[in-house]
């Protein structure tokens, strides 16, 4: 099981925690929400959780609850620019479906 | 799928990501850059404090060119070499520049086949736009510097009466620096944003600028957040520098007095000028030192010498505000910009003037790159992490549809936002009292080829004959991109407004789409709309007829009477089918025929006024 992450991602991953200037990594998870089901959660990690799943890719440490890692495992993050928007986006194998907006997917 | 940010653990919003933007004053003696720095927004010094950049350059022979106070140091030994306020001549002519030569001792290349001004140094001939660059890099390597990473983008600060070419030059001096230019912001209004006179609802402010080598006073009046500029007035060849030159003048004639005392060069003069003027900001008499000959410089001495100037730049103020239509009770602010404010004798008179003390709490010669600085700021994204749609132009024209579903644009496509315009309307028949307000977006002559935004209506218009009521519509589109609509009746100042995000909603594809198709249908386009407008005109002759007809009809005899509704049939059926040359020629065909029906209503009409009325009924009806 695992999660990968893109040279790109990992650079701002990398450079918004040290702009945060604390925190261990990023977690990575889902929670039931949106249209479609499911949503990918993306946050700063300063405190484990018990069961935590840590992945090193890149230098950068990301954070996966164990519940979570069955939705997402085999996911590659990565950074992309469209237009003036920026940000993360996951590569899901096992997101069957996603909803319109792609805030949620399906399984 | 939608991209993801990463959170705050628990959900809260992270921090955005700061980006790296900055304002810069390019000024014509001194240049600024001014960026966020956690607290507010603060110009950035040098490695040694220095905040303010001599806008002077110098080339020299296999170096890369020194800008700043370096530079400025040899301004006296290597006067060829050496390039200061490079602003004056932007967007001019050699030809026009020849007149000046005594105060620009430079070498102009003779050479150039566009007329350009450039100037010949050891490191070849440099034009305008080049210098400006040299002095836009260094300020960009100071801010890369103290930022710690590349910029993003600009806000650069010009005069607000620059022209055109001028305003190309700076952008294009910026290109050449690497800069991105967010925008070109006015001086004036960047003072005021550096005030915060932006988050007052209204207002009228004075900005009296006072620089190193121009004069400029704006009048800007503050609706809604956005500043639109009333008036401005000036003197492209007043400031500071002449003030030190009408010093270095005195003092040259002091030493002539005693003989045997030489004369030392006109730029070493100016310093020792400048250096006087600088002492007399907070004492009432400096010294000037020149081999073993001293000249004191009193206050009053100053006071003689500018008297003049001073006096020009209140005949500015005053000019400026007649411009504008508005009285000195009317201004709410004035802001002082330029070192040439901190002197004490400017300050006096501007305060007398205007009866309240101008706003001199920001450094004079800051505060306009302050400004760009925070608008910067908000315009790459840091100050409103909810928005991250930019548009620095409308990328498409607004207007609204008139009569004829016709588009009468009113903020052409890429205009620089925020901007505000106004137009005015008038009522299209007799009695009119609503107006339904149309705006749509678009470059195309006809609605219903444009995009329709949103619909409102302006009621309660007074009774009156068409074209009479006066409807001034606004259209406002702020720094997000935002449109206000308003509709007002001049006489009665009822008023009627909506708000629409005019990008909602459009990818960039579909507005090159709908460039693309206004290029390709502009000639149809351009037919429709003459046709529509033949057609409108001639719908409103034959009504005034009908109704003419309806009242009137009895004054014909049976062939005028057969001939008019010939002329009318003929018009009629032109109108669906013909061109707009031939509705046209139709309508003034109508016209001809029934201008004797015309005359003889009026006659009758006329009779019937005054029939029975006695001289003195007369006078009181109209009294």
């Amino acid at each position: 099981m695992a999660i990968s992450i893109s040279s790109t991602a990992a650079a701002h991953v990398a450079e918004q925690l040290a702009d945060r200037g604390h925190g261990i990594g990023i977690r990575v998870g889902v929670k039931t929400t949106g249209c479609s089901g499911m949503a990918y959660v993306l946050e700063f990690v300063d405190k484990l959780e018990v069961g935590d799943e840590i992945f090193e890719e890149q230098g950068v440490k990301i954070i996966v609850d164990p519940k979570s890692l069955v939705y997402i495992d085999g996911t590659e993050m990565d950074f992309v620019k469209h237009g003036v928007n920026e940000g993360f986006e996951f590569k899901n194998p096992n997101a069957k479906g996603e909803c319109g907006c792609g805030e949620s997917f399906s399984i | 799928m939608a991209l993801l940010q990463i959170q705050e653990p628990g959900g809260k919003q992270a921090k955005p990501l700061h980006r790296r933007a900055v304002g810069i004053d390019l000024g014509t003696t001194n240049s600024l850059v001014a960026a966020s720095c956690g607290t507010g927004v603060e110009t950035l010094p040098d490695s040694t404090g220095q905040h303010l950049l001599p806008s002077v350059v110098h080339y020299a022979k296999g170096k890369p060119p020194l800008v700043g106070g370096e530079a400025k140091a040899l301004l006296v030994d290597d006067p060829l070499n050496t390039i200061a306020s490079v602003k004056r001549l932007l967007g001019k002519s050699l030809s026009e520049l020849k007149a000046k030569q005594d105060y620009l001792p430079f070498e102009f290349d003779e050479a150039r086949a566009d007329g350009a001004p450039a100037i010949l140094t050891e490191a070849g001939s440099k034009d305008v736009v080049q210098i400006s660059a040299d002095i836009l890099g260094a300020l960009v390597a100071r801010a890369e510097a103290s930022l710690k990473g590349a910029l993003e983008g600009a806000v650069i600060t010009v005069p607000a009466y620059f022209n055109d070419a001028q305003r190309q030059q700076t952008k294009d001096a910026a290109q050449l620096a690497g800069l991105n230019v967010l925008r070109l912001l006015n001086e004036p209004t960047a003072a005021a944003v550096a005030y915060g006179l932006d988050s007052n609802d209204q207002g009228n402010v004075v900005v009296f600028d006072l620089g190193g080598g121009t004069f400029d006073v704006s009048l800007l009046s503050l609706k809604n957040g956005v500043f639109e500029v009333l008036a401005t007035g000036g003197d492209t060849s007043l400031g500071g520098d002449d003030i030190d030159h009408a010093i270095a003048e005195w003092i040259a004639a002091q030493l002539q007095e005693p003989a045997g005392v030489a004369v030392p060069s006109m730029a070493k003069l100016r310093q020792l000028a400048n250096a006087a003027k600088h002492e007399l900001s907070d004492k009432t008499q400096a010294t000037i030192l020149i081999n073993q000959f001293s000249a004191l410089l009193e206050e009053s001495t100053l006071k003689q010498l500018t008297a003049d100037m001073i006096r020009r730049t209140i005949t500015s103020c005053r000019r400026v505000l007649r411009d504008a239509g508005l009285t000195v009770a009317e201004i709410d602010n004035i802001v002082m910009v330029g070192g040439s404010t901190r002197m004490p004798l400017v300050r006096d008179a501007v305060a007398e003037f205007f009866g309240k003390a101008p706003l001199t709490d920001i450094d004079p010669d800051k505060v306009v790159a302050i400004g760009a600085g925070i608008q910067a700021d908000m315009l790459i994204g840091n100050k409103s992490p909810d928005s991250f749609l930019l548009l620095d132009v409308n990328p498409l024209s607004l207007g609204i549809e008139t009569m004829g579903e016709l588009v009468e644009k009113i903020i052409p496509r890429n205009t620089t936002i925020p901007v505000a315009k106004a137009q005015e309307f008038t009522t299209f028949k007799d009695g009119q009292t609503v107006m339904s307000l149309h705006v749509v977006q678009g470059e195309r002559e006809l609605v219903s080829d444009c995009r329709s935004l949103a619909r409102f209506e302006l009621r309660d218009i007074p009774s009156m004959v068409a074209g009479a009521a006066k409807i001034r519509v606004s259209f406002q589109v702020d720094a997000d991109g935002l449109l206000s609509v308003s509709a007002e009746e001049l006489s009665t100042g009822k008023k009627a407004e909506i708000q629409v995000k005019p990008s909602y909603g459009l990818e960039s594809s579909v507005i090159e789409e709908m460039l693309q198709d206004s290029q390709s249908h502009a000639k149809i386009d351009m037919e429709a709309r003459s046709i529509k407008e033949a057609q409108l005109e001639a719908t409103q002759l034959l009504d005034a007829i009908a109704n003419a007809l309806l009242v009137d009809g009895n004054l014909l005899s049976p062939e005028e009477a057969d001939s008019l509704a010939e002329s009318i049939k003929a018009l009629e059926t032109t109108m669906t089918t013909g061109s707009s040359v031939q509705i046209h020629a139709a309508t003034e065909e109508l016209n001809q025929v029934s201008s004797e029906f015309a005359a003889k209503r009026m006659d009758l009409h006329i009779a019937n006024a005054l029939r029975g009325e006695s001289i003195d009924a007369m006078e009181k009806s109209t009294d």
